[in-house]
């Protein structure tokens, strides 16, 4: 497969290239695509969303298709092919965390921020999504910021605390 | 508490102790104990195939199957790779089980699954962790780490040529995952969809090798049962429903959280450790296996033991332990219109019944529950159920169609009121 | 295989064990609905439409992906089984647009036809309806994304046909769209197939888009004219006018599929450059006229020039009637110069050769081999389904090993290869020669002697000799010699080592016919050589001979000189200084400058004729549609020629005749028996030496005969994008070159200017500038030395 150009701009860092080779490490040496979501997760990590010719890029790192590399990033709902805001903030809106309050929450939070799920503050601060189950349901409501750090039991002083940290 | 201490905190006992998902804690009570017994005594696949029998230890991510049986359908004398993929896929809305395992005793899983892989002849395995809970794959890379340092993944484990090697694969927001077969796809890097069976992961699995895939629960009792025998462990729950079982509870309840309780326990019981419904307000439903296990009014619940078996008798499923309750003040209609969305939103897309019916089912109990209800509806949602249950690869579709079915044959009234008044019922909703 | 006993529809069979349901009901003739399944795919199983009630089973289970097991029940017809087809039915129609009137698959669409059977007479569905946003796919597909019913059979079959995934499912759930990665055009050299495979509308031909409804159109058989496989076809006509082409199944040649040149190459048929009526220039300016005049005039003229300067050329493209006509006159008249041969530069295998070359081998065998050696060849280009069957055998574990001057990708696993200079190619295969003697322990072919062994050699030598040891034996071993091998100056080098390795590792060795008639128009003696069949005849010259210096008179028979030649500046210049020049073609094209006369004859769908493939399989074929203007078949042409000239022999009535007076009663039994590869006799040549650049050429996919020239899609795409000097980036630097900066190249003749293009898979010494466009034509011979300067 023929490597396209890829300007500076679309590369990754040299620490995210290695850890991306510790993804690709864990499965057998013919079977490079194994490594994609983590590789698409890293990559992400790094720029803030996929856009398309990062995904191109790391379709091409484990020599496998762009299409198939992009079927991935847009399969997985954690991926963002589109840009979100600096903070994105995922809230479990499913029965259990609804139970709990979750719904009160998402008002609270869309009115606060002046968006609806799906949206981005004009700013460009918050990206505010609604979540599917994330598997903490005992610590009801919850909701994820940028993917990877978990806040549980919310409240509105709580959300009002963890948006005040987030510049 | 210890693994040394045969009581029903088979997964769950690091939780009293400090320190407990690290190494250290672990091994001084017992961990890798089993683990090393059966390398260095080279014990046979079958003893411990046939001890997990004994055990009557039955899958506990949702599907409830034998575990010791599904081990004997694994190919172990093939000659090339074989793989033992553990299933931390854990997005069952209500289930949070296998959380606490990856958090607070992750050894005992790495051990159960080494175990596992010497029994299936495996070399390699891997855990596949839902996305949503980072830091749990971080704690868990982080055993795994711990666990390679102190030789007891690796090469030549405890000087025999037994190697395992184990690896933690991160989701990133797709249910679906938690079917193995999609499972396996996503960890090929490919969109999580699952495969039509046969042929089966036990002949055609991971790269098209053969492959086992268990619950982190289920390979997590795998070192107690070879630590205390399967007898003790059958002896914790009760005939066919071997052991203590993890139980999720959440919704309205004062201290929602897992409880470890012996299989065949009561409902009340464990809804009474779960402190009772909140203060107030009376019991209404419990969903008791996971949102896509059938709800069951409170009044047939309090009937009820948390076994397979009773729970089926009522007409639900005890699936992964999700037990989801929910008070008087529960508007169903509500509580049906975000179960679907879920399905809808969840469902992968390849079967035409699930990926067309799904959204439809979704749109029509949006409509009843925004005051837009047809008197037809009610009938039109339990023809599109029935006609998505049983029509599609994976068991998404059935999971998608029974919340629908069993909400309107338990709270049909609520619906006819919603199409009628175009509300909530007086209590209920908003 | 153990055979099993099972039910279908209270119909008992035998089936294999590993059949499916599907597969058991097709054996008896049970038509179970279905949209994803397809025979030469994997299956998916994800339509359910084909869902049938099994007995014992808890559901209803899809007969595409159920293994059959003994004593098994199935029921197609029940209750049960209908309703669950009829459930599916309602899922796929309530977010179709319906929009059946104004769909080009209407009146053939899978889902339309089912849903007459499994549909209802009204929806249940009354919320809004998906849209799904347009792709562009390029000028061969059209698309309409929100007919989409999601099946999945074009992404498969990028996956395991063409080899490359272009097109994917992207999103989840009821969100999933087929698309490109980005604007991405489909590139494939296969990819109309997939309008064939999508069972809506929502994959259509663009060039066939709103020109006709299906019903409207006549079904004609066909053969393909555009390269050695002979790809059997359904012609669509309306009006007398060709519509479409779609394949016609045949599993020994191009199973039930087309490359796109067989596909859309109709386009081509019906444009103003068609030739139409007969022309003769009369003090440079072209008068129409009669068919009488024009063929007493040529009679005349040629009559009152010796024969032996006289020269008879004709394409490989051209069936084998017309083929055997035009020598059938030259031999007549009293010489045996006639050619068909027009890009080969080396002819000395002519008098070392006991038969017709051909592909030593059944075109399916193919797909199923185990070893093989490819030396100069464009695979996936020159030979589109074949290049597929030879994926099919490297996806079944079989070994590929490529010895060529470039490196195209070929979508397939590539166990070794070499990419050398062209003048390299017999020294190289040369080393695997040596090396395979050594591994064999067998003395060294004299034609290998300078072989050089290097790893690389070896590697190819162990791949192409080695397995069957352990195993019953039965690996499947092939050489192949492709065009650029065929066209390259020592040919007959290549030739005969490529047998010595075939026979050193005990493998089939073929040749990849060039084109659509090669092997027919050597049977039928368009050769100077030998007559028809190899029987002993007037010998001639060849067609460089013919064309390296002027003949008084030339008679080309579908020849575009500047294109279809290897070196078309000498070839313009013999032709130029000729007195008298006729050319028979559909088109006036550049003819117009250089000939006397132009008659107008018929394209393949215009005419009957016969095209012998590859692996010298007899396929004759019938006019599809009545020839345009005064266009006439060009064997009607040559007999009336024939008798003009006062020639005996020729009286044939119908094309039939011709054939038979060419190749016998059993035309495919004589072909059969005269085709061998085998050669003997070739004398070792040094290595070629070319100090400094050499010139690396093929004939692009899209230029290869008159009438993909003409097709106006099939120009559109990439692969007939402009030509380009490619080179490597560190040639591009030695010369001081900008990549997609401008070049001077030169050859024998003027200089051109050409766009650079970095390809750092090409030999350094290496500048690749395709033949056979009207661009290059200016350049000179396929291979040879070639300086490149800055502008």
């Amino acid at each position: 497969m023929a490597k396209p150009d890829l300007n500076d701009s679309q590369r990754l860092s040299a620490e995210s290239l290695a850890l991306i080779d510790v993804e690709v490490a864990k499965y057998p040496v013919d079977q490079k695509q194994s490594a994609v979501m983590g590789a698409l997760r890293i990559a992400q990590t790094e720029c803030g969303w996929l856009k398309p010719e990062l995904i191109e890029y790391v379709a091409d790192y484990l020599e496998m298709p762009a299409i198939a590399a992009y079927e991935v990033a847009t399969f997985y709902n954690m991926y963002d092919t589109q840009r979100p805001g600096r903070h994105k903030i995922t809230l479990c809106t499913n029965l259990p965390c609804m139970l709990m309050g979750a719904g009160e929450l998402g008002e609270y939070l869309k009115k606060k921020l002046e968006i609806g799920f799906g949206e981005t503050t004009e700013d460009g601060r918050f990206t505010l999504k609604e979540g599917e189950c994330m598997g903490a349901c005992g610590d009801a409501p919850m909701c994820l910021h940028n993917n990877h750090v978990m806040h549980t039991h919310l409240t509105t002083e709580k959300v009002d605390e963890l948006l005040e940290t987030l510049k | 508490m210890s693994l040394l201490t045969p009581n029903s905190q088979v997964c769950s006992w690091t939780q009293a102790l400090d320190n407990p998902g690290s190494l250290a804690t672990y091994v001084a009570n017992g961990g890798y104990q089993a683990l090393r017994r059966v390398i260095t005594e080279q014990m046979p696949g079958d003893t411990i195939i046939a001890e997990l029998k004994t055990s009557a230890l039955r899958g506990r991510g949702g599907a409830g199957f034998p575990t010791g049986l599904k081990w004997s359908f694994m190919p172990r004398a093939f000659p090339g790779d074989k793989y033992i993929v553990c299933n931390s896929d854990e997005g069952e809305p209500g289930t949070f089980k296998d959380r606490d395992i990856l958090r607070y005793n992750p050894h005992q899983l790495i051990e159960g699954m080494a175990i596992a892989g010497y029994v299936l002849g495996a070399r390699v395995g891997y855990n596949y962790i839902h996305g949503e809970i980072f830091d749990c794959y971080d704690i868990f890379e982080r055993a795994l780490s711990e666990a390679r340092e102190a030789g007891y993944l690796g090469d030549n484990l405890f000087g025999t040529d037994f190697c395992f090697q184990l690896h933690a694969h991160l989701g990133y927001g797709a249910y679906i995952c938690g079917e193995e077969t999609a499972l396996l796809e996503s960890l090929e890097g490919k969109k999580g969809q699952p495969r039509f069976k046969p042929p089966f992961p036990a002949s055609f699995g991971l790269y098209g090798k053969p492959t086992t895939i268990n619950n982190t629960e289920t390979l997590a009792s795998v070192p107690w049962i070879m630590q205390h025998g399967g007898q003790a462990f059958l002896e914790l729950g009760k005939p066919n429903n071997g052991g203590p079982k993890l139980f999720s509870v959440s919704g309205h309840v004062n201290k929602p959280g897992n409880y470890e309780v012996p299989l065949g326990t009561p409902f009340s019981e464990l809804l009474e450790m779960a402190g009772g419904i909140r203060r107030g307000h009376k019991l209404k439903a419990v969903i008791p296996g996971g949102s896509s296990a059938p709800v069951l009014p409170g009044d047939i619940m309090m009937d009820c033991t948390m076994d397979f078996d009773s729970i089926a008798k009522a007409g639900s499923m005890l699936g992964s332990g999700a037990v989801i309750v929910m008070d008087e003040t529960v508007c169903m209609v509500r509580a049906l219109e975000r179960l679907s969305y879920f399905y809808y939103e969840e469902s992968c897309g390849q079967c035409t019944p699930c990926r067309e019916g799904t959204g439809w089912m979704y749109r029509v109990i949006h409509r009843i529950e925004h005051g837009l209800g047809r008197p037809e509806d009610i009938e039109l949602l339990n023809s599109v159920a029935g006609r998505i249950g049983g029509h599609t690869i994976c068991a998404l579709g059935d999971a998608a169609a029974m919340p629908v079915q069993s909400f309107l044959k338990h709270y049909g009234h609520e619906f006819e009121h919603h199409i009628e008044h175009k509300r909530c019922m007086d209590g209920t909703g908003h | 295989m153990a055979t099993l006993n099972i039910e279908i529809d209270g119909r008992a069979l035998q089936v294999e064990s590993g059949d499916t349901i599907m597969d058991a009901a097709n054996q008896v003739g049970i038509t179970i609905p279905h949209f994803c399944y397809h025979k030469k795919l994997s299956i998916a199983a994800n339509c359910r439409m084909c869902l049938v009630q099994v007995e014992k089973a808890p559901k209803p289970l899809p007969a595409c992906a159920t293994p059959v097991t003994d004593g098994m029940k199935v029921f197609t017809r029940s209750e049960y089984a209908v309703s669950a087809q009829k459930s599916v039915m309602e899922f796929l129609l309530i977010n179709h647009p319906l929009d059946c009137p104004i769909c080009d698959q209407g009146g053939e669409c899978t889902l339309q036809d089912l849903a007459v059977g499994y549909g209802g007479s009204s929806s249940r569905y009354q919320e809004i309806k998906r849209v799904v946003v347009e792709k562009n796919l390029g000028p061969l597909i059209a698309t309409d994304m929100t007919r989409c019913i999601h099946c999945s059979r074009c992404v498969r079959f990028g996956q395991e046909i063409a080899g490359v995934m272009e097109l994917g499912m992207a999103g989840r759930g009821e969100h999933t769209e087929i698309m490109p990665f980005l604007a991405n055009q489909v590139a494939s050299e296969l990819s109309g197939n997939v309008i064939d495979l999508c069972p809506v509308g929502a994959l259509t031909s663009k060039p066939f888009r709103y020109k006709a409804r299906t019903w409207e159109l006549s079904r004609r058989h066909s053969i393909s004219p555009h390269d050695s496989l002979g790809s059997n076809l359904e012609v669509h006509v309306k009006d007398n006018k060709v519509m479409r082409v779609l394949p016609r199944e045949n599993e020994d040649v191009n199973e039930c599929w087309l490359a796109d040149r067989d596909r859309f190459s109709y386009e081509g048929l019906n444009t103003a450059e068609r030739l139409t009526q007969p022309m003769i220039k009369q003090e440079g300016q072209w008068v129409e006229v009669t068919w009488q005049a024009a063929l007493e005039f040529v009679a005349d003229k040629l009559k009152a020039i010796p024969a032996e300067q006289i020269g008879a050329l004709s394409t490989p493209y051209r069936p084998a009637e017309e083929l055997f006509l035009l020598q059938k006159i030259m031999r007549g008249m009293g010489c045996g110069n006639v050619d068909h041969r027009l890009r080969q530069s080396d002819f000395s295998l002519d008098s070392k050769a006991h038969g017709g070359f051909w592909l030593g081998m059944p075109v399916t065998y193919m797909s199923r081999l185990n070893r093989m050696l490819v030396v100069g060849s464009n695979l996936r280009k020159d030979h589109p389904l074949m290049a597929h069957r030879i994926r099919e055998s490297v996806r079944w574990y079989g070994e590929l090993n490529l010895i060529n001057a470039h490196d195209d990708e070929f979508l397939g696993k590539v166990h070794a290869k070499r990419i050398v200079a062209p003048s390299q190619l017999a020294a190289t295969l040369a080393g695997v020669c040596v090396a395979l003697a050594q591994l064999k322990e067998l003395p060294v072919p004299d034609v290998a002697v300078r072989g050089i062994v290097d790893d690389i050699a070896r590697k190819m030598a162990q791949s192409i000799a080695g397995g069957g040891q352990g195993s019953s034996g039965g690996e499947a071993r092939a050489v192949f010699l492709g065009n650029m091998a065929q066209h390259h100056p020592t040919y007959s080098q290549i030739h005969m080592l490529a047998q010595e390795v075939a026979r050193l590792a005990g493998a089939s060795f073929g040749v990849l016919g060039e084109a659509a008639n090669s092997v027919g128009a050597v049977a039928v003696g368009a050769i100077p050589g030998c007559g028809p069949l190899g029987q002993p005849a007037i010998k001639g010259l060849n067609a460089q001979q013919m064309l390296s210096q002027p003949l008084r008179a030339y008679l080309l028979l579908g020849v575009e000189a500047e294109l279809d030649t290897h070196d078309p500046v000498s070839a313009l210049n013999s032709i130029n200084a000729a007195e008298f020049v006729v050319v028979m073609s559909p088109y006036k094209g550049k003819s117009l400058d250089y000939a006397d006369v132009l008659l107008p004859i018929a394209p393949w769908t215009e005419t009957s004729g016969t095209f012998v493939n590859t692996e010298g399989r007899v396929q004759s074929f019938s006019a599809v549609v009545k020839p345009l203007g005064e266009t006439r078949p060009a064997w009607k042409v040559l007999r009336v020629l024939g008798n003009l000239l006062g020639l005996a022999g020729f009286d044939h009535n119908d094309s039939k005749d011709v054939l038979r007076d060419a190749l016998g009663e059993t035309p495919t039994g004589s072909v059969q028996a005269f085709l061998t590869n085998e050669i003997s006799g070739v004398s070792v040549l040094p290595p070629q030496v070319i100090d400094g650049l050499e010139r690396v050429a093929e004939v692009p996919i899209y230029q290869t005969d008159a009438v993909v020239r003409r097709s106006h899609a099939l120009q559109m795409t990439l692969d007939a994008a402009l030509p380009v000097a490619r080179m490597h980036s560190r040639l591009i630097e030695k010369l001081g070159l900008q990549e997609n900066g401008r070049v001077s190249v030169r050859q024998t003749a003027s200089a051109l200017t050409l766009k650079v293009q970095r390809d750092d898979l090409l030999p350094e010494n290496c500048v690749r500038i395709p033949s056979g466009h009207p661009l290059t034509a200016s350049l000179g011979p396929m291979f040879g030395p070639i300086t490149a300067e800055a502008v």
